[in-house]
């Protein structure tokens, strides 16, 4: 199979393309041919995609796979993996079917959203394969809309306002990266990822508007992509649209944006800035780490105050997002291992804690959580997976959480001891947020009568759950399974990467004037 | 064998947990219990047929990152040795008295299944204690560190439907998080320094430790001590040590077996574990020994105080057991690690078997736990009765000084005190007073206790007293195992853990050497000796640091010195003994009205104790509203009003016709956004045609 990789990609597309066309009507047989539809697609594409890992060579520190052709206007379409970005599709093709199985119970406008998933998957996929500048783009900007219309249209009521929000912010650092992006194709003369990597963008101090920019052309460009992957990630304080976001999104909207959309960020640094400008990120390091630390701390601090869960859950995700960032720009092998391990872990963890907040909030119709209480009571499978999840969130060894977190943790530590010490207080606070929600939801008596008659989880939604439970105990007990696949690409990175900071002289022509 | 050891607790877990309801109640827990007693008995065969020899069992990779790397593995050395009997034994005995404890439960209604998850936190709990301790590196310790944190977690929040069950749970993590902290912050130091976490490793780099310095939050520090300070700071935490203690009281909501096996016998003497097992790196941190000596004798004193006036009988065991484990800190940091772990080891019987005597009593009175509603149950529970006299025998230390008549507490106790009086100097006496003052306090709340529960009139609920029964067998039968272990595991195992030091160096595989054949100066000692052996000679462990089960630096001849101190030392914890003893058959035998005279006469002073030193207001108000306070403040403030505010208004100032999109219908920004995205696309590649074509 020499397209593997555009198989996997518009397999989803193609799925909703058939959808659009031949399914017809409202009712409920056709509301669950189009469900059962889409669960078929996304199963299949995470079928084929295990291809992919079975073709993968984690030893080859280039891409792989790759796929080459002409397109319109003199364009290339070019997709390939690497160690780096193949742990991302599987990602997503696995939590994918997890995803529209977690949305059976929807009933207005059925066909629509499934096909927005759809088309959702496609696009999200294609942000990770995709080694065409132009191509990364397209897919990187229009992945937002069909996510746009899942808030906008199966929304909670204050749906508007989160949407646009989300819009504005994730707007102003798209434009910033689309000029910047311009700039890199005049300046290097291509739009092929592959030759930019090997590019060498210039580092000499440039003079603008009587400013001396050290670092030059590479400070700018890190500049305007970093506006835009620090909203994606969410990094403080560009991070107030996420908690909006996730309460206004559906159970499964939530659970594709915490799972896999955030993840964009992440990649575009490991993709763009760490090894595109590599002088620049060092120089910007320092900056990186203190609001990472920052968002650990402070979003910790904000999300135990929380009455709302989903809104718990949200921050809590940009506290991990910040481990993420941390590890990132240490830049060194536990860093940047522990980021993408934190990144796939928490895919699975958070989406889980949403599908927890979705089981009863399809219940109870509420989010707030001072309405429940002693769900243990009549809950006690519920009670035990969301247990499992809440101790996978706060880091506990022997699930997947801890590793990510351990491992940016000493990363940090050893570039800065204030960065590692502050923000390993972040084991502490998630304790205190985690148990909270979990003692006032499950712990306690049932007493409220609302809650009298509640129900435990179904077969269905256990079967959403064995996925989740399987891989975060797997993880956490093997988590070669990941190291292993990044460890050489990740390592070829930093290679490159020391070697960039090592020929790099500051240019003191100008400095010498001041 | 080690595997099947390690493993059968987990085993039974899973069964216990998930397949009740195919094969029963009943059967899920005997399943669990059965596996339990295996593990006990692989233990023992380990236990007594080890040679002192470390060896390790690798299972296969855990986390491995650059230069990184840890495995699952077993190794086994004396002190996992030690640990895995003490482990096992207390913990199949505590599952089998589970099966009479939990019988019956008012927490519960009915036909609610209960006892087959208690078995499987239970037996979980002992499979993460085993892995602490069978670990060869520093993060499989540290994942049996958070194993057992929440199985205790989850045992303490047993009884779910009491709020204060699930506040004590949270809070036992959460403080047990803080130690965490620290212990997280030394490994990654130690990383950075050693560029490894395994044990072998590690516990080899102890003198270059010493000699090395890096930078730490801008100050150039040792790595010694800074190292061993951190990882203190995380034994503090599990050890319910002074300042991270307020968690262990609290605990006690959960069932009283549970107190017997996890806040008394084995989690809570991880923390001591920790340090003995980094012994190595220990020795060559005089600071952090010192802060050690310090906190584990100002917590042996600070408990021991409030436990002189508490009124419900497991919260006097709780602070005891916090007290005992200050001595045991104590003994670890004059080091003496032998000393130690002798007194973990007599601890972990005489103190789980007063808590199980302890739940005897409230099983008996319908779980009544006021000492104020108790009285005159000598008759009606004579078994319980006998059992905790034993253990108040234990652990008050009764034997004769200089001879080898006494219970098991007596040994230990006695060699902690001894080690303390021979290490010296301010701290050395310090220590040693501390101590024996906390002895003193012990003496009185143990037999405190003996008198409220079992002597003078019946007092409380007539009815509850009506009914009280001796316990059924499965529970008796735990407490005369361990009332064996509580009389004998002192005098029988005295010489390994506190003989002369070729005898303990030979039962902790550590290499030694006769200095007197060169003139060392074994002769002073020899005159003042009263015991032959030993008398013509002076040895010293010689192993290089990382080799046998603990180390002592060149200089350090404690454990030698404790054998020639002064004859007054000896018989100063008996003297303590006595006094506390007296004091409370005064106060509580012959003249009842005492106690309530003094705490009128003396109202502040009891309402301290009485309240814990008020650390728990303290915290409350220094740290718990405050971090709400902030995080509210964060909340509506940074990300409400300036955050959003901000960028808000930044936006809408910049761009006014998207504040007029917002008032349009709901999709209509899509598609400018759609629209501005395809104007971007056509802007990009519009360029990228004309600069590749020209």
């Amino acid at each position: 199979m020499d397209n593997l990789l555009s198989i996997v990609t518009f397999l989803p597309l193609v799925a909703a393309v058939i959808m659009a066309v031949f399914l017809r009507g409202d009712d409920e047989a056709a509301q669950l041919n189009a469900k059962r539809l889409a669960f078929a697609a996304t199963l299949a594409t995470f079928l084929v995609s295990i291809f992919i890992l079975v073709q993968f060579d984690p030893n080859d520190t280039g891409f792989q796979l790759v796929e080459q052709a002409e397109w319109l206007l003199g364009l290339q379409y070019k997709v390939g993996v690497d160690g780096i970005s193949v742990l991302f599709v599987l990602l997503t093709t696995f939590l994918m079917p997890i995803t529209i199985a977690a949305c059976w119970g929807v009933t207005h406008r059925v066909k629509e959203y499934m096909i927005a998933m759809l088309v959702l998957e496609t696009l999200m996929i294609g942000v990770f394969v995709a080694l065409d500048l132009v191509l990364f783009y397209l897919f990187f900007e229009a992945g937002l809309i069909p996510m746009f219309l899942i808030i906008g249209i199966w929304g909670g009521k204050d749906r508007i306002y989160a949407s646009f929000k989300f819009f504005l912010y994730t707007f102003l650092g798209s434009v910033l990266m689309l000029v910047a992006m311009v700039a890199m194709v005049v300046d290097a003369g291509t739009t092929d990822i592959e030759q930019l990597l090997a590019h060498q963008f210039s580092t000499g101090t440039i003079s603008l508007l009587g400013w001396q920019i050290v670092g030059g052309m590479q400070t700018l460009l890190w500049l305007a992509f970093f506006a835009s992957f620090a909203v994606k990630m969410p990094m403080w304080p560009v991070h107030t649209w996420l908690p909006d976001a996730h309460v206004q999104a559906p159970t499964a909207g939530s659970v594709v944006l915490a799972a896999i959309l955030l993840k964009m960020g992440g990649y575009g640094f490991l993709r763009f800035s760490l090894p595109m400008f590599p002088v620049a990120s060092d120089i910007f390091a320092p900056l990186v780490l203190w609001l990472s630390v920052i968002a650990i701390i402070y979003t910790s601090l904000v999300a135990m105050v929380q009455e709302d869960m989903k809104k718990l859950i949200a921050y809590s995700s940009v506290a991990h997002m910040g481990f993420v960032t941390m590890g990132i720009f240490a830049a060194n092998q536990q860093g940047l291992d522990g980021a993408i391990f934190q990144m796939i872990s928490h895919g699975f963890v958070s989406g889980a804690l949403f599908l927890c907040v979705g089981v009863i909030y399809d219940r109870m119709h509420t989010r707030e959580i001072d309405a429940y209480g002693g769900l243990v009571v009549r809950m006690p499978a519920y009670a035990a997976i969301f247990m499992l999840f809440t101790m996978a969130n706060v880091g506990l060894p022997g699930t997947s959480g801890f590793v990510g977190e351990f491992l940016t943790l000493i990363g940090v530590f050893q570039v800065n001891t204030w960065i590692g010490v502050l923000a390993a207080t972040g084991v502490i606070l998630s304790a205190g947020y985690a148990l909270w929600l979990y003692r006032r939801v499950v712990f306690g008596d049932l007493i409220k009568e609302s809650l009298k008659s509640i129900t435990d989880m179904d077969r269905r939604e256990k079967a959403i759950f064995a996925p989740l439970v399987v891989m975060t105990l797997l993880l956490g007990v093997y988590p070669s399974l990941i190291t292993d696949v990044i460890g050489p690409s990740v390592e070829a990175l930093l290679t490159q990467y020391d070697l960039a900071l090592s020929e790099f002289v500051p240019d003191t022509r100008f400095a010498a004037n001041d | 064998m080690e595997t099947i050891l390690l493993f059968a607790p987990l085993v039974g877990a899973l069964v216990c947990g998930f397949t009740w309801r195919l094969i029963g109640e009943q059967a899920a827990c005997v399943v669990a219990t059965g596996l339990l007693f295996l593990s006990m008995l692989l233990s023992w065969v380990i236990f007594l047929g080890f040679d002192g020899e470390t060896y390790t069992r690798t299972l296969f990779t855990w986390i491995e990152s650059g230069t990184l790397f840890t495995d699952w593995s077993i190794r086994v050395d004396r002190l996992t040795a030690i640990m895995l009997i003490v482990i096992t034994t207390v913990s199949a005995l505590v599952h089998l008295y589970s099966f009479g404890y939990m019988a019956h439960d008012d927490n519960f209604r009915e036909g609610e299944s209960y006892r087959p998850r208690f078995f499987a936190y239970l037996s979980f709990f002992t499979f993460a204690m085993l892995m602490l301790v069978t670990a060869d590196n520093l993060l499989q310790l540290f994942f049996g560190w958070e194993g057992v944190g929440v199985a205790s977690y989850l045992l303490i929040g047993f009884y779910y439907r009491k709020p204060s069950a699930g506040s004590a749970a949270m809070k036992a993590f959460i403080v047990n998080r803080v130690g965490d902290f620290g212990f997280l912050l030394g490994i990654f130091a130690l990383y950075w320094m050693a560029d490894s976490i395994q044990f072998d490793v590690i516990l080899a780099m102890g003198p270059d430790l010493m000699e090395t310095t890096f930078p730490f939050l801008g100050y150039e520090v040792n790595a010694a001590n800074t190292i061993a300070m951190l990882l203190f700071i995380g034994a503090m935490g599990k050890s319910a040590q002074l300042f991270l203690h307020t968690w262990l009281p609290d605990a006690m909501e959960g069932p009283t077996p549970v107190s017997a096996l996890i806040h008394a016998a084995t989690m809570v003497t991880a923390g001591v574990f920790l340090v003995c097992r980094m012994s190595p790196i220990m020795e060559y941190a005089p600071f952090a020994t010192n802060f050690i000596i310090i906190i584990g004798a100002a917590t042996a004193f600070f408990a021991a105080t409030v436990g002189l006036v508490q009124n419900d009988i497991k919260r006097v065991i709780a602070y005891s057991t916090c007290s005992q484990l200050g001595y045991m800190f104590v003994a670890a940091g004059v080091g003496v690690y032998s000393v130690a772990m002798f007194h973990l080891f007599t601890h972990a019987f005489f103190k789980a078997m007063l808590f199980l005597g302890a739940g005897s009593v409230i099983h008996a009175m319908h779980h009544e736990q006021d000492m104020r509603n108790y009285g005159g149950l000598r008759k009606k529970i004579p078994y319980t009765y006998w059992a905790m006299m034993i253990g108040t025998l234990a652990i008050t230390g009764v034997g004769i000084p200089t001879t080898y008549f006494g219970f098991a507490g007596f040994f230990s106790k006695d060699a902690v005190v001894e080690s303390a009086y021979a290490f010296g100097g301010d701290l050395g006496s310090f220590a040693f007073w501390a101590l024996i003052v906390a002895a003193v306090f012990t003496s009185f709340y143990s037999w405190r206790l003996m008198f409220l529960t079992f002597f003078g009139e019946a007092r409380g609920n007539r009815h509850t007293h009506d009914h009280a029964h001796e316990s059924p067998m499965t529970m008796l039968v735990p407490l005369g195992v361990l009332a064996i272990g509580a009389v004998f595991s002192g005098v029988v195992w005295y010489n390994s853990f506190f003989g002369k030091t070729d005898q303990v160096a030979t039962f902790f595989g550590v290499e030694y050497e006769d200095t007197y054949a060169e003139g060392g100066d074994g002769e002073d000692h020899a005159t003042e000796a009263e015991d032959s052996h030993g008398a013509d000679h002076h040895y010293v462990f010689t192993s290089p640091p990382g080799e046998g089960a603990i180390h002592a630096a060149p200089d350090n001849d404690v454990l030698n010195e404790a054998h020639y101190v002064p004859l007054w030392v000896k018989f100063s914890p008996f003297v303590a003994m006595i006094l506390g003893f007296v004091t409370a058959l005064w106060f509580y035998i012959l003249n009842p009205s005492i106690p309530g005279r003094l705490a009128q006469s003396q109202k502040p002073l009891y309402n301290f104790l009485l309240n814990k030193w008020y650390f728990d207001e303290a915290y409350d108000f220094l740290i718990v509203r405050p971090a709400q306070w902030l995080g509210r403040f964060l909340w509506k403030g940074g990300d409400g009003s300036v955050i959003d505010g901000g960028i808000n208004g930044l936006a809408m100032g910049i761009i006014p016709f998207f504040t007029r999109t917002l008032s349009r219908a709901q999709s209509g920004y899509i598609f400018h956004y759609a629209f501005a995205m395809v104007l971007g696309i056509v802007v990009l590649i519009t360029w990228a045609t004309l600069s590749s074509g020209g």
